[in-house]
């Protein structure tokens, strides 16, 4: 449910937390998809950085600059022009999965705790379009929303300490993809030879928060040759 | 402009990193801010040898790392003490000095802190990646091409012959920070502290915090008096944007101070170091006590002023110096 009212709590001297509803929702990410454009459209004087994720964003500023205060008076001032401005389109994205095998390690798992089979597992997988709610955890990792029913599950309880490049992930409610190596505590379906992360490009990731995303399966030959 | 040869690593130690101020406005794509975990030091290594403050600086961490300079160049090494020796003498830190070609400096052990910074006048010739030239060391950019520092690594500078000038340079004694094994941290509760129990935030308060040795550039992690949440709470809360200094509490109810390297998180956070304490957390290492106090808001930003006041006292000091 988005609040009737923005929520402020603060982490330290240097950046507040503003939220905006209590639950990670499309209705409530377009919210904060839609104010953090209209701060992108009117620059305050101070602020160093802003994190947009769920259902918040994290302001962080300089407090030799400006306050909390003031922060809070130009924000209230900003609510104004929330349903006047236009929010960027979204833009759809096919992203091509090599699933199972050695390169979903957790394929099996995920099947027989909800008593399906891979087939279907990649059927449920690739028969919803996702939101790409927030990027986080690590440069161009997208968390993406909602699962279908019957593909929820919960993270592994102990999480891998080395987790591939491109590997595409669930937990809960979400799906994922990881950018480079790392560890991490998803559930493992396949992998993507698709870069989510160049430093050298502009923008530096392929998904931005608000694009949709659509996987669809590959064989392991092809996965090879789009790695080339 | 013309970028030489100035500096080649003999051996590197077990983690030296180019770092500069950090990277800041790409949050949004889950790049985290990086650079130097002491920018107090970072910036005076700076000052001293007539570099701009966010220049990038070698952050040497614990030991081990020998350098030869490879042609006259104005240096400076602030931070922890890591016993830098110049040659086989000592080396004095806080101040700028000329190593001449063939000199070398090395650092020997933990003396005091952990993270030891050196400047070099000029600046090292580094580009920039997503705005700063720190390294991000789990993605594999900025700096090195991401990566540490290692042995046969040659790094240029720019111009350093003018910086040859500053020689002498020294920062005022009593601005210097020490660095103790005990440390008092002041924080301001929130942003989620009232989901926590009330005796777990006097607990926070009260107790004394072992610094554990899986601590790194991501997070200090520490082992102590576990701190409860309220029974009606999930152990981890909604994803959100988190900054340095923010204290997560897992569900095994023992504090993380998140560092340089994440940028959004999904633990519940009872408090956040204040601003004017984090170069602090740079300098405090495995088996170190660090203990929690609570200040206001008021008190936060006085300290950030006295901070201020001190880079500035030191600038100025600079400017009055005879030619």
């Amino acid at each position: 449910m988005l609040y009737d009212k923005f929520q402020y709590r603060i982490m330290g001297d240097r950046s507040v937390l503003v939220e905006l509803g209590d639950e990670i929702s499309p209705e409530v990410n377009r919210r904060v998809r839609e104010f953090y454009a209209i701060i992108l459209e009117n620059p305050i004087e101070g602020l160093l950085e802003i994190v947009p994720a769920y259902r918040s964003f994290l302001i962080i500023y300089n407090p030799l600059k400006i306050d909390l205060f003031m922060i809070k008076t130009k924000m209230e001032a900003l609510k104004k022009k929330i349903g006047k401005i236009k929010i960027p389109e979204p833009k759809t994205v096919e992203i091509p999965v090599v699933y199972g095998g050695k390169y979903g390690p957790d394929m099996e798992w995920v099947a027989q705790y909800h008593k399906i089979s891979i087939e279907q597992v990649i059927q449920l997988h690739t028969g919803t379009t996702y939101q790409v709610y927030m990027i986080g955890f690590m440069p161009g990792f997208p968390y993406m929303g909602e699962l279908p029913e019957g593909l929820a599950t919960p993270r592994r309880e102990t999480p891998r300490t080395v987790i591939p490049q491109g590997s595409v992930a669930i937990a809960q409610t979400q799906t994922g993809i990881y950018p480079a190596e790392s560890p991490g505590g998803w559930q493992i379906l396949g992998r993507t030879p698709l870069k989510l992360f160049n430093p050298l490009h502009s923008p530096p990731t392929l998904l931005e928060m608000g694009d949709l995303v659509q996987f669809f399966s590959i064989g392991e030959e092809v996965f090879k040759q789009w790695q080339q | 402009m013309a970028a030489v040869e100035t500096i080649e690593v003999l051996t590197p130690g077990p983690l030296t990193t180019f770092q500069d101020l950090g990277r800041f406005g790409y949050g949004r794509y889950g790049v985290p801010p990086s650079g130097a975990l002491d920018t107090f030091s970072l910036r005076a290594a700076n000052l001293l040898v007539g570099n701009k403050e966010n220049e990038a600086c070698l952050e040497i961490t614990m030991f081990g790392l020998k350098i030869k300079a490879l042609r006259d160049v104005a240096i400076a090494v602030t931070g922890g003490d890591l016993l830098p020796f110049y040659n086989d003498k000592p080396l004095s830190m806080w101040v700028s000095l000329i190593l001449k070609e063939g000199d070398t400096l090395s650092f020997r052990g933990m003396k005091g802190g952990c993270r030891s910074y050196l400047s070099i006048g000029g600046g090292f010739f580094l580009p920039e990646v997503i705005g700063s030239r720190s390294t991000n060391l789990s993605s594999g950019f900025g700096g090195l091409d991401g990566r540490p520092v290692k042995k046969g690594d040659i790094f240029t500078a720019h111009l350093p012959e003018p910086h040859l000038e500053t020689e002498g340079r020294w920062f005022p004694q009593d601005l210097i920070p020490r660095y103790k094994s005990e440390w008092r941290l002041r924080v301001i509760f929130g942003p989620q502290d009232v989901q926590f129990t009330k005796k777990a935030k006097t607990t926070f308060c009260n107790s004394y915090y072992q610094v554990n040795p899986q601590s790194d550039r991501t997070g200090i992690r520490m082992t102590g008096p576990i701190i409860e949440r309220r029974p009606n709470v999930h152990e981890s809360i909604i994803s959100e944007g988190v900054i340095p200094g923010a204290i997560q509490v897992p569900g095994d109810g023992q504090p993380i101070i998140i560092l340089v390297e994440i940028v959004t998180g999904g633990y519940r956070k009872i408090a956040t170091v204040i601003t004017a304490d984090l170069p602090l957390l740079g300098q405090i290492k495995p088996g170190d006590i660090v203990k929690f106090e609570q200040v206001s808001l008021d008190k936060a930003y006085k300290a950030i002023r006295e901070i201020e006041e001190r880079i500035k006292r030191f600038k100025e000091g600079l400017l009055c110096r005879p030619p």
